[in-house]
């Protein structure tokens, strides 16, 4: 491979990555008009130009936004500045933007927002600035200059209809194995899979199955040790993520959304219960369901946080001894802001911690991990200012003196493990199925009891 | 000159009002025509429970969190909105005009009071100016329109004090005074002042979204 000599990488942009600056290479001023008017003609309608029209400029949301609050305040990364960046210079423009405008807008759209939604609850007027931001990707996506790592992943999407590349057979072949070691100690342990009729529908996100294997034996315990009626697929449709959602991509998403309901569908369960992730909860709850045209979900869609709620408040699982280290806990936008469950979240780390000290703010104004909507997806290159920008959770983070960080989705539980090593914090990571797992009493189900 | 007066004492008034008040019907009306046929999704989230919820936390002053964050400007902007429609409204020669011309009337503000409140309005469009200017965020985001509009709501509320204390040309004063309120009235559907309606319907949208799909406040 030939080293780009330093001119070419001076002239570049800082972490710009290949897919960015390949797909840029290939578009014309032509395609770049055209498809920016496409969208904005087609896919928008008076609720942005309501939007653009109700914006008084008056920087109001600066306050809400953790990359504005962690860069010492540079106006350039208020939720307003990001939207005058992008979506306003295109609808100026008529489209007719340039190459670098757009290597900008690639980077404010996928890098430089988490889409988390808190800007709408500074701004006065509750404009949906996420959802300009989104629109700024659908737009990226259509032009094809997506950032490669998140490209990828809704590559693995398309062809696999899960993140990871997971096969067939591998994800079969893990939840027996998780199985067969968890029998080892609960002897009539299960995993039932395409059970048909079951009340619950267990999901998961593709890393689990791929890196983290041991948080489905974790959840076969609870759900063993609960005496669920449970299943999980073992078709496509068991990956409750969905990476498309972020990029843009609404064909795909769509494509996920719609099989995944088909295998709780298939499987005439009666619920959706899943693990701890925020993304895939809105994708379910929230988005897939819209874009395969169903208001809200056909189904009950239960975030691993009620679930726990429900089982210990039902006493189906018993805390057999609290957890005494000081725990803090962070609440992921898409299941506080997205779904009120701050507060479920909190009466379980209750009823199971004894030493719980709350981050401030919190609830639905808590600071952002700084890894959702995609950004952490966007991948490694990336990764440096992803520290940078938020310096505000750490600071947050450190004036909790918890030993603890309870971090109940993904992609708060790697973002969060981030800014702990860069920030030098010594706090350890923890999903709340870790504590419960640790704590809760390993009862072997026998039926009737 | 008496029949220029005349026209812009007489049927301007009605013209520009009646601007006023059908332009900002007809805008409304746009909006959830245009709803209805391309995105008609929105009201199957919104209910009037969430909205009324979302723009009355947002009315009570120091309620939601972001307001008290930014302490000085909602104290000002929640004087500065309130005078807005008081003065006009409730000014006893605007007052007298009305009862010549209809032969009705409601209770006027004191006279001093109105003074006052015309020297807070203005006070606060110099405040909004100079946050343009100096606070870096609102400067990156503001441009000549900005000003412009701050500029359309000081005209007729310095040249109306102006008048009312003959400090100088009367008369001229006077003419600015009524165009310019008139051009207020007008523009009003057509610019960003608009938010005095719209604004209201994009949060209630937000407060239907974050109630009623979420679950969650958005104050």
């Amino acid at each position: 491979m030939q080293e780009p000599s330093a001119m070419e990488t001076k002239k570049m942009e800082k972490n710009t990555d290949p897919a960015v600056e390949g797909g840029l290479e290939r578009l014309t001023q032509e395609k770049i008009t055209k498809t920016i008017n496409e969208v904005l003609e087609k896919e928008t309608g008076i609720r942005l130009k309501t939007y653009v029209e109700t914006c008084m400029r008056c920087g109001l949301c600066s306050d809400a936004c953790s990359y504005f609050l962690s860069n010492d305040r540079d106006p350039s990364y208020s939720p307003a500045a990001k939207v005058k960046q992008t979506i306003w210079e295109m609808i100026d423009k008529k489209g007719k933007v340039s190459k670098d405008f757009l290597r900008r807008a690639v980077h404010i759209s996928h890098l430089e927002c988490n889409v988390c939604r808190r800007c709408s609850m500074y701004c006065p007027f509750g404009i949906d600035i996420a959802y300009m931001m989104l629109l700024v990707r659908r737009i990226c996506h259509k032009l094809e200059i997506t950032p490669q790592y998140i490209q990828d992943t809704v590559n693995s999407h398309s062809v696999t209809l899960n993140q990871m590349w997971v096969k067939e057979d591998e994800w079969i072949d893990t939840l027996q194995w998780q199985e067969e070691d968890a029998r080892e100690e609960f002897e009539d342990l299960r995993i039932p899979l395409d059970k048909e009729g079951a009340d619950i529908m267990y999901s998961v996100i593709a890393p689990e199955p791929k890196f983290q294997a041991g948080l489905i034996y974790q959840a076969a315990v609870m759900m063993h040790a609960a005496g669920m009626n449970w299943t999980m697929p073992s078709m496509p449709g068991w990956d409750n993520s969905n990476m498309a959602m972020y990029t843009g991509d609404n064909e795909i998403s769509g494509r996920i959304a719609r099989t995944f309901y088909e295998a709780a569908a298939n499987l005439k369960v009666k619920r959706i219960v899943m693990g701890e992730c925020g993304h895939a909860f809105r994708s379910i709850y929230d988005v897939g369901n819209r874009w395969v045209s169903w208001a809200m979900p056909p189904f009950e869609v239960v975030h691993a946080l009620e679930f726990y709620h429900e089982l210990l408040t039902q006493g189906r699982i018993t805390i057999k001894e609290n957890y005494t280290k000081k725990v803090t806990l962070h609440d992921p936008c898409n299941v506080s802001r997205g779904r009120g469950l701050h507060d479920k979240a909190r009466e379980v780390v209750n009823m199971i911690c004894t030493d719980f000290v709350d981050m401030v703010p919190n609830r639905e104004h808590n600071y952002c991990c700084g890894a959702g909507g995609g950004v952490i997806n966007c991948g490694p290159p990336y990764k440096g200012e992803r520290m940078v920008n938020n310096r505000v959770k750490a600071e947050q983070l450190k004036a909790t003196g918890a030993e603890v960080l309870i971090a109940p989705c993904h992609n708060c539980h790697s973002g969060l493990e981030d800014i702990v090593h860069h920030y030098e914090l010594d706090m350890e990571v923890k999903f709340l199925g870790d504590i419960i797992f640790e704590t809760m009493e390993k009862k072997v189900y026998k039926q009737g009891e | 000159m008496n029949g220029f007066i005349d026209f812009i004492m007489g049927p301007m008034v009605w013209i520009s009002v009646m601007i006023f008040i059908v332009g900002l019907i007809l805008k409304v009306a746009g909006i959830v025509r245009k709803v209805r046929e391309k995105e008609s999704y929105i009201f199957s989230y919104m209910t009037l429970y969430h909205s009324l919820r979302s723009i009355g936390a947002w009315l009570i002053p120091f309620f939601p969190r972001a307001t008290r964050q930014q302490p000085v400007f909602y104290a000002v902007s929640y004087i500065f909105h309130l005078a807005l429609f008081v003065v006009p409204l409730f000014l006893s020669a605007h007052i007298v005009l009305v009862e010549e011309a209809f032969n009705v009337s409601w209770p006027a503000l004191n006279d001093g009071v109105a003074d006052i409140l015309t020297v807070v309005i203005v006070a606060a469009l110099g405040f909004f100016a100079g946050r343009r200017i100096l606070v870096p965020e609102v400067k990156f985001l503001t441009s000549v329109k900005d000003f412009f509009l701050i500029f359309m709501v000081l005209l007729p509320f310095l040249t109306g004090f102006l008048a009312y204390h003959q400090v100088a040309a009367y008369e001229w004063m006077m003419i600015v005074h009524i165009l310019s309120g008139e051009l207020m009235l007008i523009i009003i559907p057509f610019s960003r002042f608009s938010h005095m309606i719209t604004a209201p319907l994009t949060r209630a949208y937000m407060g239907s979204e974050f109630g009623n799909v979420r679950h969650a406040r958005d104050w």
